[in-house]
């Protein structure tokens, strides 16, 4: 009896990584060739959608510009992401305004090549080869990688999610604190945890809102 | 190209960033009076460095003499593209 080899190639993907240099790169967008540097000095929102013409991505880019305002106020710049054309990105964006009377502010990189989808680990072939996931990647003003979010296609994404986790971040660059679960702007912050057992014994002294030496909390 | 249209006349972007040039200026400052995005101008700037419209002096750019003219005078059948 013929034995039977079954083998199974699989792509590598590449995935950045927090606290890296987020991945250079230049786009063709409806707004003319970007590349990652020219918004040194920006944070960042890379986010990706499947296609274009597709309800539920068209609530999306209905929300991201909803939050666009916000978002500059924090200055921070939205960059879109699909599989599709450049003809493609106008014609729909032309139709949301259109059709929804929403304004899409922000450039949209008609990645054909999958070059940039490649860089960040975008596709997900076990939810489609061809079209990328709803991915968000949070780019400081340094171009460091500081916060993924990676939904399916079949999720819309949380605008106020996206806003809270830039407050959240800024927060603690500013501050150089942490913040807790379900973090809201004006609420008490997290005191990083003593390194030391010195440091631990004189935390209780330093008029913190402590329940204990590793979990104290404060106002700003 | 994002400044220049397919038959060689400048985008109103591109010619707003233009007169913002007219003498040097940091980016910086471009994006302030044209109120466009940082990341807007840093783009349109290499396209219009290619295009020979503006120049890089001592760390500032400003509208070359080409690119005086395309908002002065509306030379706009001069720049090249490609189409």
């Amino acid at each position: 009896m013929e034995e039977k080899v079954i083998t199974e190639t699989r792509e590598a993907v590449s995935m950045p990584r927090l606290g890296e240099p987020a991945p250079a790169f230049e786009a063709v967008t409806t707004q003319g060739t970007v590349r990652l540097e020219d918004f040194k000095g920006s944070w960042l929102i890379l986010f990706s959608h499947p296609a274009d013409f597709t309800p539920v991505c068209t609530t999306e880019f209905m929300g991201f510009a909803e939050i666009h305002p916000e978002l500059k106020k924090r200055e921070a710049e939205l960059l879109g992401l699909s599989v599709d054309s450049v003809s493609s990105h106008i014609a729909w964006v032309r139709n949301i305004e259109e059709k929804m009377g929403v304004k899409i502010p922000f450039p949209v990189i008609a990645d054909l090549d999958k070059n940039v989808a490649t860089l960040y680990g975008m596709i997900h072939p076990g939810e489609s080869k061809t079209e990328t996931s709803r991915c968000v990647f949070v780019i400081d003003p340094e171009g460091i990688l500081r916060a993924m979010i990676y939904y399916p296609l079949t999720t819309g994404r949380n605008m106020q999610e996206i806003l809270r986790l830039i407050d959240a971040l800024q927060t603690t660059d500013k501050h150089k604190v942490a913040t807790p679960a379900n973090w809201e702007p004006g609420e008490a912050v997290i005191v990083p945890p003593p390194n030391t057992q010195e440091m631990a014994e004189e935390r209780l002294k330093e008029g913190y809102e402590c329940k204990d030496w590793y979990f104290c909390k404060k106002k700003l | 190209m994002a400044c220049i249209n397919p038959d060689g006349t400048l985008t109103a972007s591109a010619k707003a960033i233009l007169s913002a040039l007219s003498s040097p200026a940091a980016l910086e400052k471009v994006a302030k009076s044209t109120d466009l995005p940082l990341f807007r101008i840093r783009s349109s700037i290499r396209e219009m460095l290619e295009a020979g419209l503006v120049e890089k002096e001592e760390g500032k750019y400003a509208a070359t003499k080409l690119g005086r003219e395309k908002i002065e005078g509306g030379k706009d059948d001069q720049v090249k593209t490609d189409l």
